[in-house]
């Protein structure tokens, strides 16, 4: 067999490559070294992706008349597409063509030049000696439902909804608390405009609660999804609101009557208190109430029955219970948001054992004039106005015990509460900081606002935060908190008597992000954030198709930011619907009957019950619309009679000789020539 | 005859040195979800690690044929290493757990053919450990320095009986 006629083509990245790659050394010794393997034109050119870089790819495929073609350059994931593309346009078929990274795996990793340079000449030749190997593939076309799921009814998931609600398709949004609004709902005003929270997010909830073509799943979980992209089928589960939706006419009078009161820790953060019956606030959408069993006083003992009795349209049903709702969309998006960090791991601080210190979603609440103190800012005992409180940033944030990363939010929100202590309370406000973190929209304008305003800021990380006094000077401020700091810009340590501590916590994922991105095929850090297909220029796309992300499931964000992840997760799932299908890579796996002895050794290796045995003709089949090309069961089969398009094994065993005939660099030792001389 | 533990330099293409120190040639093959996007992090962020090891992607760490693993050694690789998903984020659900049940067995075999099962390795990563990947190339670099070169007559053995691979079918029939 003559070797195809094959093109390399090497990317200097402008100097991102070149610097530590000898890129015209690697371009010449590919058309000496393996010419013998098709190599008839190699190019190197300062940046391969441009319109110039392809056209001289494009060109020589006409005029050399090239059968394949590997380019050296970054990552596929990068430029895959790009030079796909330009050879399609070419007239070959995309996938003869190879991008092989010498950029992420060798310019931007290693530090020697003549040893990368000799790793780059590795990683070519494995190049060419696999696309020798391809076949001609056309990629998979599924038609794409136009109808979408979306995770969470927060600000990102609510924004994307109604785009794509107004563009005409239908949305369902699994939202699992009682009421859409998520996070935003409980704050006060949002930074650094000061508008109020509810003002505006108010009416995108009224909106998707109103709108035809959304329907509101709240109360609910999305208990499994399978299918595959285009058209995934969606399993959800209603928990009973022992509310019959259809009759309630939200007036109110069970939660009224209701005699249980408990301690609200969902929506009003352990401030406030609600009925075993109840909606979370006034404007929750949709307006029915839920009833909680375990606080029912009918579901411990039997008796009460209240709000049955009062109910004027006799909605309330005790023998409700799970109910399943099964759909299929095309598109999925993941806005599960966040959970603020809990106060209590940083012991240090005495959130939970200093009743006077606080955290920032307990201030939101307090400060909130339809929350549990009416907007007044006091201490536990709910009447004593602070006369001095410390903000204390980065709680649960940059820290190598709790978590390394920046909140974002944190910063900007310590800066709106000194505002607003000194509004309602002319209190001395200390905000207690390591960096001061404002690069938003009039973010850094708030900062110097506040700073006029009169706020003391010390740069310094609290140590500790205590109610016990321990120097002379500290007399007469028993109790009262004593924030411990060292004031890194003075060079002292400072104890600062205040009434009030404020923790400004940061933004973790939710405690079940993990279980959630595996249920959705998607990857997330150990953290539990979301990976993005990729972080700058495709930030809303997870890795699995079809399925999408927003907002603070994402990692830390501010409002603005999550608007505009769910605007753009909406415009790309609207882009998808409009092209009606969608094009996927054509790796599956398929079966040679004829090879097949009918082990079915393949057979329990799928996990998507692509594989079934034909009880008739004795041999297993693959379905390719299941199949998601993993390859598990091509490696499996005794007989190889399964075979993988795109990662086939005489494509891999090229890939690999390619690889390792030519070690150079290192110790530059000729394995052919080592193992003939001792044979 | 014993063969020289380093070979004297032949090829044209590198500069003959023979009084340096071993350095071994690693095979590593990534799942093309968590641990190429590991390694592609590692680059963007660039942390740096020995140059010793040369990548394959596959779409799953539960491709890995074993063949490929003895194609490595008998090829001049030293060691071939196995990444992929962390098990509970396996792109393919639960496809890594294959992958380590073949790496165990593989180990298990390599020692029946005189290789040091450390010349095997795994490790997991996913597309947020760049870090993570960079260290554990930095680990097992290190670990292969000690361990060596392979014994050219165990090279020889296994380039001599290759393990036959079969014609494989037909590629796959793409339905537009």
């Amino acid at each position: 067999m003559t070797a195809p006629k094959t093109g390399v083509y090497i990317c200097h990245c402008g100097t991102n490559i070149s610097a530590m790659v000898d890129v015209e050394a690697v371009r010449d010794w590919a058309l000496d070294e393996l010419g013998d393997k098709g190599v008839v034109v190699s190019r190197d050119y300062p940046f391969m992706c441009s319109s110039l870089g392809q056209e001289l790819i494009e060109k020589d495929i006409k005029e050399y008349g090239l059968e394949r073609v590997v380019v050296g350059a970054c990552s596929p994931h990068m430029h895959e597409k790009t030079f796909r593309e330009a050879s399609s346009n070419a007239g070959l078929n995309p996938y003869l063509a190879e991008l092989v990274s010498i950029r992420e795996q060798v310019s931007w990793v290693h530090t020697d030049k003549a040893k990368a340079t000799e790793k780059a000449k590795a990683i070519i030749a494995g190049g060419v000696y696999r696309v020798a190997e391809h076949e001609p593939l056309e990629p998979l076309i599924a038609p794409v439902n136009n109808a979408t799921l979306i995770v969470g009814g927060g600000i990102a998931g609510l924004t994307a909804a109604l785009e794509i609600a107004k563009a005409g398709y239908p949305v369902h949004i699994v939202e699992r608390e009682p009421s859409i609004g998520g996070h935003m709902a409980q704050y006060d005003k949002t930074f650094p405009t000061l508008d109020c929270a509810a003002c505006i997010l108010t009416p995108k909830m009224v909106d998707a609660g109103a709108h035809k073509n959304i329907t509101l799943h709240t109360w609910s979980e999305v208990v499994d999804v399978s299918g595959s992209v285009g058209d995934f089928k969606i399993k959800v589960k209603h928990k009973p609101r022992y509310v019959v939706e259809a009759d309630c006419t939200g007036c109110g009078i069970c939660w009224e009557k209701c005699p249980v009161q408990v301690i609200d820790t969902g929506f009003e953060s352990g401030l406030g208190y609600r009925k075993a019956i109840y909606t979370p606030f006034p404007q929750a959408v949709p307006k029915y109430p839920v009833l909680t069993p375990d606080d029912c006083t009918y579901f411990a003992k039997g008796t009460c029955r209240a709000c049955e009795k009062f109910c004027p349209v006799d909605c309330i049903d005790f023998t409700q219970t799970d109910e399943f709702v099964e759909f299929n969309v095309g598109s999925i998006l993941l806005a599960t948001g966040f959970q603020p960090f809990d106060a209590r791991r940083i012991e240090s601080y005495g959130y939970g054992r200093l009743p006077n210190v606080f955290t920032s979603m307990e201030f939101e609440r307090m400060s909130n004039a339809a929350g549990p103190t009416g907007g007044k800012i006091v201490l536990r005992d709910g009447v004593t106005e602070p006369k001095a409180v410390a903000i204390v940033h980065c709680v649960g944030s940059r820290d190598k015990n709790t978590n390394e990363y920046c909140s974002a939010v944190c910063c900007m929100q310590s800066l709106k509460f000194a505002h607003l202590v000194r509004e309602h309370t002319k209190a001395d406000v200390y905000e207690c900081y390591i960096d001061m973190r404002t690069p938003g929209k009039g973010y850094d304008e708030f900062y110097n606002r506040v700073l006029e305003e009169g706020t003391q800021f010390i740069r310094g990380r609290v140590a500790e935060i205590t109610d016990s006094l321990r120097y002379p000077e500290e007399e007469g401020h028993e109790g009262r908190l004593i924030v411990q700091v060292e004031d890194t810009l003075a060079g002292v340590k400072r104890r600062i008597p205040v009434d009030m501590v404020m923790l400004s916590t940061g933004i973790e994922p939710q405690a079940d992000a993990t279980e959630v991105a595996r249920m959705f095929g998607v990857g997330c850090s150990s953290k539990g954030f979301i990976i993005e297909r990729h972080a700058k220029l495709d930030p809303v796309a997870t890795m699995t198709d079809g399925v999408f992300a927003a907002g603070t499931a994402l990692g830390p964000r501010d409002i603005p930011s999550s608007v505009s992840n769910g605007a753009a997760a909406a415009a790309t799932i609207l882009s998808r619907i409009a092209q009606g299908e969608i094009a996927m890579e054509p790796y599956r796996a398929s079966v040679d009957t004829e090879r097949c002895s009918g082990c079915r050794i393949c057979n329990d290796l799928c996990p998507f019950s692509a594989i079934t045995f034909d009880e008739m003709a004795m041999v297993t089949n693959i379905n390719p619309k299941l199949c998601q090309g993993c390859g598990v069961c091509v490696a499996a089969c005794p007989a190889n009679a399964i075979s993988g398009s795109g990662f086939s094994h005489h494509q891999i065993m090229a890939q690999i000789d390619g690889l390792l005939s030519y070690p150079g660099g290192s110790d530059g030792r000729p394995v052919e020539e080592a193992v003939g001389a001792t044979a | 005859m014993t063969a020289p533990m380093t070979t004297p330099q032949t090829s044209a293409m590198a500069p003959a040195v023979t009084a340096q120190p071993f350095e071994p040639l690693i095979l590593g093959f990534t799942c093309n979800w968590c641990s190429y996007r590991a390694a592609d992090l590692a680059g963007t962020s660039r942390i740096k690690y020995p140059d010793n090891v040369r990548l394959i992607r596959l779409m799953c760490s539960g491709r890995m044929e074993p063949e490929f693993i003895l194609e490595g050694f008998a090829k001049g690789a030293d060691a071939v290493i196995m990444t992929g998903c962390w098990p509970e984020d396996c792109h393919y659900r639960i496809q890594s757990v294959k992958a380590l049940r073949r790496f165990l067995f593989l180990r298990r075999m390599l020692s029946d053919l005189g290789i040091e099962p450390a010349r095997l390795q795994r490790f997991y990563a996913s597309a947020a450990e760049g870090k993570r990947f960079a260290d554990e190339m930095t680990r097992i670099v290190a670990e292969v320095k000690a361990l060596g070169p392979i014994p050219p007559e165990i090279r020889v053995t296994l380039a001599a009986e290759p393990a036959a691979p079969a014609p494989v079918a037909e590629p796959v029939e793409v339905e537009a």
